[in-house]
């Protein structure tokens, strides 16, 4: 009777683990260096004032920013005060109500941050907050920077 | 003569921990990284007027006027102070110790309205709320303090303790909308 032995392979199983670090941190580097935290362009020049009774807000996910101030006009001038919401200026105060509206409708808690400039007029920004009003966007927040 | 082969030992330290580590680095930057954490002043708005509904009688005594020009001047009840005046004032009608019937009957029924004018700087007006908000936690310090020993910012977050001195002194700020 012939003998038949099975033919072992000489390597070994074993799949070679010492590169898999290198893996794992070439994927941090690359999170690390990739991940901008998503940031509006601001067409706005802003200048945040300061004050002292200041709340944080922890929940971030539930802000949402408008920022007012002087529009940045090229060649480094500044013209007319000027709303932005997320990346664009909105002109016509009136859409204000309908732009939040959505956002309040995907988000039932939504924090309204109104990042305003310290030297803009309280005129557009009551025509805002009375846009907000229309919206439903009853919790606002006037971001301020703390006095030192 | 014995002649014994040395088995060598590998000079390898063992790597495969290593993947761990990183993925325990990765894990660590993924859940901390928060940058820029929003400050500011919270406030909730009213809900739009309708226009058909009479709007709740107010005694005038529980209303405190506040008047803010472009130029930062501040009326309050008719009178000129100046901004560093304002925080007392404010806490002098928001308790009235002595139950000056000028000043609000409780501080639950105390209402403060800050009118500004269109041209105003918005620090302006920062500055003003600022001076208000500022009244109402010296006055929910104090409370709390007497009560429970502690600041009202150390209370635990919606327990029934800061409850209580949330309604002793409610935030009741209505911002007046400018006339011209």
């Amino acid at each position: 009777m012939a003998h038949f032995k099975k033919k072992q392979a000489g390597t070994k199983q074993e799949v070679p683990t010492s590169a898999m670090p290198d893996v794992v941190f070439m994927l941090l580097f690359f999170f690390m260096v990739t991940t901008v935290l998503r940031e509006v362009t601001l067409k706005v020049k802003l200048d945040l004032t300061r004050a002292n009774n200041i709340e944080k807000i922890e929940e971030k996910r539930l802000v949402s920013y408008i920022y007012m101030g002087p529009e940045r006009l090229p060649g480094n001038q500044l013209g007319e005060d000027k709303v932005q919401i997320d990346d664009s200026i909105v002109d016509d105060i009136g859409a204000i109500r309908n732009i939040m509206y959505d956002k309040l409708l995907e988000e039932p808690r939504l924090i309204v941050s109104l990042r305003v400039d310290q030297n803009s007029e309280f005129g557009l920004l009551t025509d805002v907050q009375k846009e907000l009003q229309q919206a439903g966007t009853f919790r606002i927040n006037y971001s301020t920077k703390r006095e030192d | 003569m014995l002649l014994k082969k040395r088995q060598r030992e590998g000079a390898e330290i063992n790597g495969s921990s290593m993947a761990d580590i990183a993925f325990l680095l990765l894990i660590f930057f993924l859940v901390t990284t928060t940058i820029n954490v929003d400050t500011g002043i919270g406030m909730v708005l009213p809900p739009p007027l309708d226009p058909e509904v009479e709007p709740p009688p107010i005694r005038e005594r529980n209303l405190m006027n506040i008047l803010v020009n472009a130029q930062g001047l501040i009326l309050m009840d008719e009178q000129p102070v100046g901004i560093a005046e304002v925080k007392d004032k404010l806490i002098e009608f928001i308790d009235n110790p002595t139950n000056n019937d000028q000043l609000s009957i409780s501080p639950d029924a105390a209402i403060v309205s800050l009118k500004t004018q269109r041209e105003t700087p918005y620090n302006i007006y920062i500055d003003m709320l600022d001076e208000v908000m500022s009244a109402y936690k010296d006055l929910r310090d104090a409370a709390s303090r007497a009560n429970y020993g502690v600041e009202y910012a150390q209370l635990k977050e919606n327990s029934p303790q800061q409850e209580q001195i949330k309604d002793m002194y409610p935030k009741k700020i209505s911002i007046a909308e400018p006339d011209n």
